[in-house]
Order: C-alpha cells, then structure tokens, then sequence
C-alpha cells in the first residue's frame, strides 16, 4: 500500500494537472490515507536549527479579498485590518493580552493612519500596552511584516507576535499639488491679513490640479504593466500562454472556492452592508472571451491584458506566530513551521519582476532542499506573463550562468504542485496582504494535500523579491 | 533650428563610416532572407564592419530579393530588417561617392537609388521597415520609400537625414519624400540640420508608424531577442497590411490638419521658403552651399512636381559631391573617426577611480563628462565655497539635460552620486588617475603634484589640464615623471568635444593609452601631441591671436573684426574670443610663447591687454571685454571704455595688406603655418590630428576641413604666395615655413592623398 501510494506521487510530476484533480482528490478523501502519505512517504529530515528557537504559524486568517470599488469601498483600511485582527482572535482564541507585538504591512498609506497597525490593532481590542507597527516593501509588505515576527522571537525579544498586512484600493490618498500645499503652508504661517492675503494672491489656477499616487515604478518611470508585457516578450510567452495560464488560475481558485478549501477566510460583517464571505473576483471565463480582450499596456500588439493580469483588490490578512515553546504550552496545534527566508533584489526595469526566479534557489540552498523535496509551491501572480516568465528563467542555465552567477539552472516548479488553490490573478492581490494569504495557502495545503514543505515566493516593486520554506507542522 | 557650423560637428559621430568592401564573389553576402508563411523577411547584415553602409552591393542583392518578393506567389508582404545589433541602416558607403571623380557619375548612383526606392513605393505588396539603431541617410531613404516603419524605443535608434553635415544632401529621394511625411517645416528642419530624431519623437512626427520597447533578458540576450521581438510585431503588422486590417494612413492632430491645409497655399508655401532661406544664409554666410541646394531641390519637387524634384536632387547631388566643402566635410568626418580610436591600445589597468584637482570651471567639466558616464569622480579642492560652486555646475550640467528630457531625474541622482566632494586627499590612495585642473601657475603645479605623489599609488596617472605650461617642466618635481601627461580640455568641457593629450619624452605608452581611453570613455576626439610651449592648439591660436591685437591698433572695431573672421567660417569672432578665453589668460599665453619663439609671435603690442586688464577688462568674466556682458542680455555691446585703450595704441595700416580679404587672410594664414611647422618639427604625428585640433578645439571653420585640407584644397601655392605678401609688409612672422614651401613647390605634394 505504502509503495504503491509513493509511486502514485513520484509519477504525478510527469502527469498533466488534469490527471492532478482526478488522482488527488481519492487521496486526500481520507484523513488516514493522507496521514499515511505525509508521515511514511517523506523521509526528508526536518529543517530545525540547534541553538535557534522553531517557530510556528499557529493560525491565520483574512477577509475576503473584493475588486476594489465594491463592498469595501466605504471603509478605511484600519477597519478592514481590525476585521482580520478580530477574525484571528476569534479563530485562534488567544489571549489578547499574550501578545507581545503587532506587525502590519501596507503599501499605499492612508495618511491618517500612517501606524495602521496600532490604529487597527487599538481597535480590534488589543491591549494598549502591545506597541504595534507597519512596514512597507511593496507586494511583500506582508512578507516583511512575518519575517520581522520571525526575527523579533527568533532573538528572543518575543515570544507571541501578530502579523498581518491590509491594503484598500477603493480609495487612496490623492495630494494637492506641491505648488498648493506649498501656499497652504505659508497661509498657516501668515499672520496678518496683508500677509494672509499676498500668499493668497500667488494662487493660481493650475495650483488644483491633483497629484495621484504613482502608479509607476520611481526610478524607472515605467508601469509595472508595461514591464510585465516586455518580460513576457523577453521569454518569448505568447498571449495564448498568458490566458490559458490566467484561465487555469481562476478555474483552480473557483474550485477551491467551491469545495471549501480557503479555509483562512473569514466573514466580515461590513457596516451597512451585508456580511461578506467569499472573495468576488474569481470569474472563470473562456479563452475566447479572453481573446477579445485589447492589450492594456503596450497597444496595440502589446500580450497583458485585463484578463491575465492581477486586479485592484481590497483586503487584509493576519497570522499569529509563535515561539513552539510557547504555542504548545498553552495548547495549540500549529499548522506550520516558518523555517530559511530569503529577499532579493535586482535590476528594477528589465528584471523587476523576476524575484522569485533569484529568490527561490538561494532558499533552497540555505535551507539544504531541492525543487524536488517542495510540495507546494505558493508563488505570487502578479501578472500571467510574469509568472511564466519566471518558470522559464528558473528553467534557463543560460540565464542562470549570465545573470545570476550561478553553474546552473534551479528548474521549474512543476505545475501540479503551483497554485492548486488558485493564486492573485484569481483570489486577488491587496498588496500589503498577499504575504500572508500565501504562507497559509502553503500551510493549508500541506495539511490537506499531506507533505511537507511548501515555498512562498514573489515579486515586489523596486525589482525585489522574496520566498520562505513553510514546513508542515507534524500532526 | 540651428545649423551653426558648430553644430555640424557634434553630429558626426552618428554617420556611419565606410567598410571594406566585401568579396563580390560570393553571393548575398549581405542580406539573409526567407518566408515566414506568406511574409518574406528580409534580414540585412554586411560582413566585417559594425554597421550596415549602402553600399552597391547591398544595393543589388536587395534589389534582387525584391524581385523575388514581387515574383513569388506565395509572398503577399515583406519586412526589412537588420540583423546587426545597434545599426539599421547608418547612410550610403562613403567610399563609393569618394571614388566618383565627376558629378555626373555621382548623379547616376543617385538616380540609380531614386529609381529603386520607388519601385519600391509603389509596391503591391507592403513592405514595412522594421528599424533597430541608427537609420540615417540612405537607410533613412529606404524606410521611408517602405509602406510601414517600426522603430525600437531604444537610445540607439536614432533615425535622420545627416547628409547636410557631410556637405551633401539626401540624394535617394528623401528631399521628396520628406516633406509629404513630416510636413515642409519638419523636413527643411531634418534636412537642414542634420539632427537625428529619436524614436519615440519621430512616432510624434509620423515618420513612424509604431514603436517596439526594447526588451531585457529572458533566455537569450537582451539586443537578439529584442532584434526578434521586432521581427515577430513587424511580421503581424506586415500581414495586417496584406490583409488590409491595417492602414498605413494615420490620423493627424488638429494642429498638423491645419499645418497642412495652411501649406496648400501657394502664397504660404513662398513665404517659408524665402523665411528658411534667409535663416539658412544668415546662419552659413553663404560659405555651405549644400543647405541652399536643399531648399532649392525641395522646392522643385513640390511647385514643379515628382519628375523635376527627383531630377533636380539628383544633379545638385553630384554638383554637391564635387565641393571643396563637401570634401572638407567628409575629410574631417573620416578623421573624427580616427580620433575615436586608441591607437595606443587597452591600458594595463583600466581607471576605475578618478579625482579632480581644482573644482573650477574647468575641473568640475571634466567631472562633470566622467560621472554621467559612470566613472567614479572625487572632486577636491581647498575650500568649501569653491567646492560647492563646482559640484552645483556638474549638478546644473546634469540637470539641464533633465530638463530637456535627455535624462530622468532618477539617472541623474545616480550620475550625481558618482560625484564625492572633498577638501583633502582621502581615498587618493585609491585613485587611478588624478587629473589636476588648478590655476594656471607653475609653482602651484608643482606643489599639488608633490602634494598628490605623497598619497597616490605606484600606478596612478598624474594628468595635467593646462593649456599652455609645459608638461616636462611640471614633471620636473615628479618622482615618476613616466606616470605623468597633459590633458588639455576645452571650454565648457561638456559641449567642447576634443581633448588634446600631451606626452613628454618620459610619458610611458601605457600612461599615454590610459589618459587616451579615459578621453574616449568621456565622449572625446583625442589628438595625442608631442610636448612643448604651447602643445598644439595653443601654439596655433597665439600667433593669430597676435595679429588680432595688430588688426585692432590699425583701427579696425571689434565688431569689424568680429564680422570679417565668422563670415569667414570661423564660429566665433576673433575680439569675442579674446573675451570669451579672457584677457590675462590671453597675455599670459601670449607672453610665455612669446618668449619661447621670440618674433615669428610678435605683432600686436602686449600693452592693449595690459592696459585691459589694469582696467579690469578681463572679459566675459568679468563682465567686460571688448564687449559688455550682462546677464540675460542678448545682444552685447561694445564697452565704450575700450576706445580710448584703443587710441592711444593705434598704428598706422598699410592700405595694400588691408582689405578685408587681406585681413582674413593674415589671421588664417599665420594660423596655418604654425600648424604646418608643427607638424614639421613633429609636435603633430598626423595632418589628421592638425586638422581635428584646429576645427573641434578652436572652431578652424569646418567648410575648409582644418589647416592641412585647408592647404590640399585650396593650393599650397596660393597660401605661401599671400604669405610672401604680408612678409613683405611685417616680417618674418609671416615667413612660410619650409614643409608648405615644400608643398607649394610640388604640386603632386598633398597632405591627404
């Protein structure tokens, strides 16, 4: 039986994702049999450190992640971090006064609540005594926020942390200009009213002209768009590719959606409105459908389009990391181990999007893995394009041997093991919250699907990237 | 809209320059083709050269291939391309136009390339020109007779007509074609200036239809896949053609309607040739005759029709070819070319740190063109204020290009941060190459060159920026005089385009490959001359400078003089330059010199620059000169103080050397001969060099192509006999020197062979 079950395994790498669904589904039917799968089928050793504490995520949780301009599009973005806060209090029961420390990611601020994490967390009744803070790194925000906590209890200084990351699209801080601020500056400095009424003279009409956060990479003044369309072109990946791979994203979503396997989402009740309890922007469509679709960065012949590219998206995540120490002496069941993490960066205009191509064979050798000892691959999809963009480079000794100084190549994830649950092209992508939704996709899946690690990789602006070995907690 | 002579230079750098020719034996050496389902792709790429030339036999390959293209059934659409990275097309092989020795031959290469570029116009199936790197010249001729052009939105794509700078103009039909394309206004601006338009601009213009980004890596490197990439948005846009999905008409703005509704008028149409013609003879004075012959043919072919348009470029095309001008142009151009190179070859260590001495004008341009081109800088001098005054000038020089887009403001940063300012010698002992640029005074030379042999490593290269003081005699106090050489920069650094490198008997040849590479990496025309007062360029200056002086005691105004020097080439006026390189820099000079070579550099009396600069006439620098210089004042003024300076000198003229063509003459012509004693006393290896020096470090005007064309073009014999002429009025100052004796006594003599 045990042999049997090892070969079914090995062989599903060759095996079409189609003949994935069909043979995976039997498997994981029984807990038994997928008990016996993860326990006697690895032989792999585990990735504890001596001298350095293990630690655990012990739950996390997220709401459900809507298109920008919908449901959430009233709040602010401490109320949907506080709804993951309360979410994963509710969900895990801890003691709110066990935790030592509150870390949030967040991209683009709300100029109000710059902390947003101490905002969210006062209101989502923490202790006032537990100091909180946000950090920003782009798509990896939330990544930051985790590998902060791991480091803070890592060394001792903690052994309970939160981290979590939110991001609200519907509404974002929209500036006067510099020229206007500038003059309601003096204003407020002028005491006189000659003086109050020469800094209003200066006023001129093009003084209102707003100034809108950038959507474009600072130093490169290029889109993140229209470089995902020139590195699609760059590894020769046609339109077709990208939609079909955008296809299979959102069907793999809808079906975990459908059969219940995002589990790390929890209902929100939104003030004034109904309680929302699935993510809105899964849509499977047809690859002619897509095919319609005109090009939405580099036109006309340009290959990203709407379809294949991640949407604007509201919504935040958090996850509570533990000393295993400490998560066993007050009786919880971990679900993972973070273990090796690792963050990259390269150049921002050609190769801005190709992090987890850098990132994902450096972990692997600070961690002694191979691709082949990963069981679930939980990358992020920024755009179709970029990601088999980043399957190929990981797949390519020349690009290897000539832009990462390495022998050679890391090979590609196969598809059978990436995303099975649907990945940002689908679920959506709130930037500073994408993070953790990954770590717990891996965590999930590794328990569902039994194995034993899983790789966390993604691609951020400012051509940086990240990826982290999560090792399924034992049962 | 300037074609100053000046710009005519800067402009060079973009032609292509002309390959051997490759054995005619074999077949299609230079064009690869083959059919992509019903699109045939042609794939241009000559053999043994770094650019694409149109050449004949380039010609008749092509001209073969679309044979094959109209002939075959299967092919319903074409695309162009090059397979060279960095080059389209870069112009038509020089050494074929150089080989005709009458205008009509010339003529007939041009109709020849008429006749083929329009059957290609008017080809059935549409042919698109996909265009990565310089498409100039003939290339440009060739896209534009093509139904369809996609460019790359690369720096390197640079597309243009720069025929004009080579004394020439577009003999392929472009001077027809043109100005349906871009509008009369756009066109006379192309054809004119020469300029090169880049990509995204040319979109804007319409003389593109699409553009194609470039790519960064993916499986291959970044310049073939984005060649490729090309190719396959070129292929889609080809078979959209075919299949008439997609028009080569684009929609013009309101503006351009208007434009060309406002062209369509006769009356219109006469007034803008009579405004560009009047621009172009105020702007040439009359001495470039190719920007006329522009005007002219391109007028033919809109008020006369097609027939006598393509008739009339092509015989003001070879009448062109002929010109002492276009020669002059071509000759120069060829000898940029060679002072691009580093004959001295790769240096042992190539200069990864450099530090300036001296935060000055000059000092902070030579950072100034190290740092944007990502080489490490220290900037040191002795005292914050003077230090900051030279890092804002290199942030200003950065900046003006921000402001003209040429740069983003991220690029910027970056550049700038090469730049580390500092008052003492920290990090010296990481220097490869320390170039001083402090005042021009030997004791303090030497101070500063003991000062920075107590901190610099064994292998690092002292260079000197002076312009007159001897190289040798600063390495005097040098414990290692090998490591120690003179590069002489221009003003302002980063528009003045030559650099002159001085070697002394004790210059080691890889100090002298390193200074070289170190000019080339910062974008200049090397000339490499041999130690002594004055180098080259200097040397040169002096003795006209001298007769400059003499000219103004005779009673000649600066303004007089100013006029009688630019209308004859020269880019600057002889009094504004006195201004411009300043009073006490010229007395010193030319006193040192002077001295040196005692009364071949007399003439003017030193006194009138004494008296100036007692008065503090220093020049621009001070506000007043000859002239009076006023922030943001345009037209300058003659300092009325100067009369009374100028009085109390005057000397007598002598009425039969006076005329102003004699007096243009006497300031040419003592220029000339010290060139040519310089190359014969070995000061100059090469005419090349002289010729180079003279016109891009002291605006020798261009149309004559440098002293030494100057002499081959107009006769060795014509110039000693005006020298004779002033020797019999003043003396041995205008004695010629024996190897233009030699010249002028055999007329088989020539400089250029």
């Amino acid at each position: 039986m045990t042999s049997l079950l090892t070969y079914t395994f090995k062989n599903l790498r060759n095996t079409s994702k189609w003949a994935l669904r069909f043979c995976v589904r039997p498997l994981s039917s029984s807990s038994q049999v997928q008990a016996a799968a993860a326990s006697q089928t690895k032989s792999k050793k585990t990735l504890a450190k001596p001298n350095i504490r293990n630690i655990v995520v012990v739950d996390g949780v997220r709401t459900p992640f809507l298109l920008s301009g919908t449901s959430y599009k009233d709040l602010m973005p401490h109320d949907l971090a506080r709804a993951a806060l309360s979410g994963l209090l509710h969900r895990t029961s801890v003691p709110k006064d066990v935790v030592d420390y509150i870390i949030f990611g967040t991209v683009i601020q709300e100029v109000k609540t710059s902390n947003v994490a101490r905002e969210a967390a006062l209101g989502a009744g923490f202790s006032d005594k537990t100091p909180a803070h946000t950090v920003t790194m782009a798509c990896i925000s939330s990544n930051q926020a985790m590998t902060t906590a791991v480091g803070l209890i890592a060394s001792g200084q903690c052994d309970v942390v939160v981290a979590g990351g939110v991001e609200l699209m519907s509404d974002i801080p929209i500036r006067h200009s510099r020229k206007m601020r500038k003059m309601m500056l003096d204003l407020n400095k002028a005491k006189t009213l000659a003086q109050r009424l020469s800094v209003i003279s200066k006023f001129r009409l093009n003084f209102l002209s707003p100034e809108l956060p950038a959507v474009s990479e600072f130093s490169t003044s290029e889109t993140m768009g229209h470089s995902a369309d020139r590195l699609a072109a760059a590894f020769a990946i046609s339109r077709e590719e990208q939609d079909e791979y955008a296809l299979r994203s959102h069907s793999l979503a809808k079906r975990a959606q459908d059969e219940g396997l995002l589990s790390d989402v929890v209902p929100f009740k939104v003030p004034g409105r109904d309680t929302v309890t699935q993510d809105n922007g899964i849509r499977p469509s047809s690859l002619d459908q897509m095919a319609k679709l005109k090009p939405a960065f580099i036109k006309p012949y340009g290959t990203v389009t709407a379809a294949n590219s991640s949407f604007l998206t509201d919504g935040a995540s958090a996850v509570l990391i533990m000393a295993e120490e400490k998560a066993l002496a007050m009786g919880y069941k971990p679900k993972a181990y973070l273990r090796d993490f690792m963050y990259v960066s390269q150049d921002p205009k050609d190769q801005l999007l190709l992090g987890p191509t850098y990132a994902t064979p450096k972990v692997l050798e600070k961690a002694g893995l191979t691709m082949n000892d990963i069981d679930a691959f939980e990358f992020h999809e920024a755009f179709s394009g970029q990601i088999l963009a980043n399957l190929k480079a990981m797949d390519s000794d020349w690009f290897a041997q000539n832009y990462m100084g390495r022998k050679a190549k890391v090979g590609s994830p196969p598809l059978e093991k990436f995303n099975t649950w649907g990945g940002s092209l689908s679920l959506g992508h709130p930037f500073g919250a994408t993070g953790c939704r990954l770590v717990m996709a891996a965590a999930n899946r590794l328990r569902k699907e039994g194995g034993q690690y899983g790789l966390v990789a993604a691609c951020a602006a400012g051509g940086q990237g990240h990826a982290m070995i999560v090792e399924a907690y034992p049962k | 809209r300037r074609w100053l002579a000046s710009s005519i230079l800067i402009y060079f750098s973009y032609i292509c320059r002309s390959f051997t020719r490759a054995s005619a034996l074999l077949t299609r050496t230079h064009i690869n083709y083959g059919v992509k389902g019903d699109v045939a792709v042609i794939r241009i790429n000559s053999p043994n050269s770094k650019v694409n030339t149109l050449s004949q036999e380039l010609h008749s390959e092509f001209m073969e291939v679309m044979n094959e293209v109209w002939s075959s059934s299967q092919i319903r659409s074409a695309v162009l391309i090059s397979t060279k990275p960095g080059c389209f097309i870069a112009g038509a092989d020089l050494n074929m136009l150089n080989a005709c020795t009458t205008s009509q031959e010339v003529t007939q290469i041009s109709q020849e390339a008429q006749k083929m570029f329009e059957k290609l116009e008017k080809s059935t199936k549409p042919v698109v020109a996909a265009i990565n790197g310089s498409c100039l010249g003939g290339g440009l001729e060739l896209a534009i007779s093509c139904q369809y052009r996609i460019a790359t939105k690369d720096k390197k794509t640079v597309l243009g007509s720069p025929e004009v700078l080579l004394g020439i103009l577009p003999g392929a039909g472009a001077t027809q074609r043109l100005p349906k394309m871009v509008g009369i206004p756009a066109a006379f601006d192309m054809m004119l200036t020469g300029r090169s338009i880049r990509a995204d601009r040319a979109k804007k213009m319409g003389l593109v239809d699409q553009l194609v980004e470039p790519l960064g890596p993916g499986v291959k490197p970044p310049e073939e896949r984005t060649i490729e990439y090309l190719e396959e948005v070129a292929i889609t846009f080809a078979k959209g053609l075919a299949d008439k999905k997609i028009t080569p008409k684009r929609d013009k703005g309101l503006v351009e309607k208007m434009t060309s509704y406002a062209l369509s008028i006769p009356f219109v149409r006469q007034q803008i040739y009579k405004k560009v013609e009047e621009k172009v003879r105020k702007q040439t004075k009359g001495l470039y005759p190719a920007p006329l012959k522009i005007i002219d043919v391109v007028k033919t072919g809109i008020e006369q029709g097609s027939n006598a348009g393509y008739l009339s470029e092509s015989q003001r095309f070879g009448e062109l070819a002929m010109t002492k001008e276009s020669k002059a142009l071509m000759g120069l151009y060829r000898g940029q070319t060679q002072c691009k190179k580093n004959k001295f070859g790769a240096p042992q260590k190539e200069v990864k740190q450099l530090a300036v001495l001296g935060a000055g004008l000059m000092g902070a341009g030579i950072a100034q063109v190290s740092v944007d081109k990502g080489l490490q800088t220290i900037l040191k001098d002795t005292t914050l204020p003077a230090l900051g005054r030279g890092q804002q000038q290199v942030f200003k020089g950065l900046n003006d290009k921000v402001k003209k887009k040429t740069l983003t403001s991220f690029e910027r940063d970056a550049m700038f941060s090469n730049l580390i300012g500092q008052l003492d010698y920290r990090g010296f002992e990481k220097a490869d190459m320390v170039i001083e640029a402090v005042f021009e005074d030997l004791s303090l030379k030497h101070r500063v060159l003991k000062e920075t042999e107590a901190v610099i490593p064994d292998h690092c290269v002292f260079a000197s920026n002076t312009s007159a003081l001897p190289i040798g005699e600063i390495a005097t106090v040098s414990k290692r005089p090998e490591k120690v050489i003179g590069m002489h920069y221009f003003s302002p650094v980063d528009k003045m385009q030559l650099l002159e490198i001085i070697t002394t008997e004790k210059t080691s040849k890889d100090t002298t490959a390193s200074a070289v590479d170190v000019g080339l990496r910062q974008g200049k025309v090397i000339i490499v001359v041999k130690d002594g007062p004055g180098f080259y360029t200097t040397r040169c200056l002096t003795p006209m400078m001298s007769e400059v002086i003499r000219i103004l005691q005779e009673g000649v105004g600066p303004k007089k003089l100013d006029s009688l020097t630019t209308s004859f080439g020269f880019p600057v006026g002889a009094a504004t330059l006195v201004d411009e390189v300043g009073v006490d820099v010229a007395k010193h000079v030319a006193e040192n010199l002077g001295k040196e070579f005692g009364e071949r550099f007399a003439g003017g009396s030193l006194e009138m620059l004494q008296q100036m600069i007692s008065k503090g006439f220093l020049g621009r620098k001070s506000g007043k000169g000859f002239y009076i210089y006023q922030e943001g004042v345009k037209n300058k003024n003659l300092n009325s103080d100067m009369d009374s300076i100028l009085a109390s000198l005057k000397m007598p003229s002598q009425p039969d050397v006076s005329s102003d063509e004699d007096i243009q003459y006497r300031l040419v012509t003592r220029f000339v001969n010290e060139a040519i004693l310089c190359l014969q006393e070995g000061v100059l290896a090469t005419p090349t060099e002289g010729d180079i020096g003279a016109v891009f470090g002291l605006g020798f005007p261009p149309c004559l192509g440098g002293p030494f064309h100057f002499v081959d073009l107009y006769g060795a014999q014509k110039i000693v006999d005006r020298l004779r002429k002033y020797e019999a009025a003043y003396g041995k100052q205008f004695t010629p020197c024996q190897l233009l004796v030699d010249h002028a006594n055999n007329p088989n003599k020539k400089f250029y062979q």
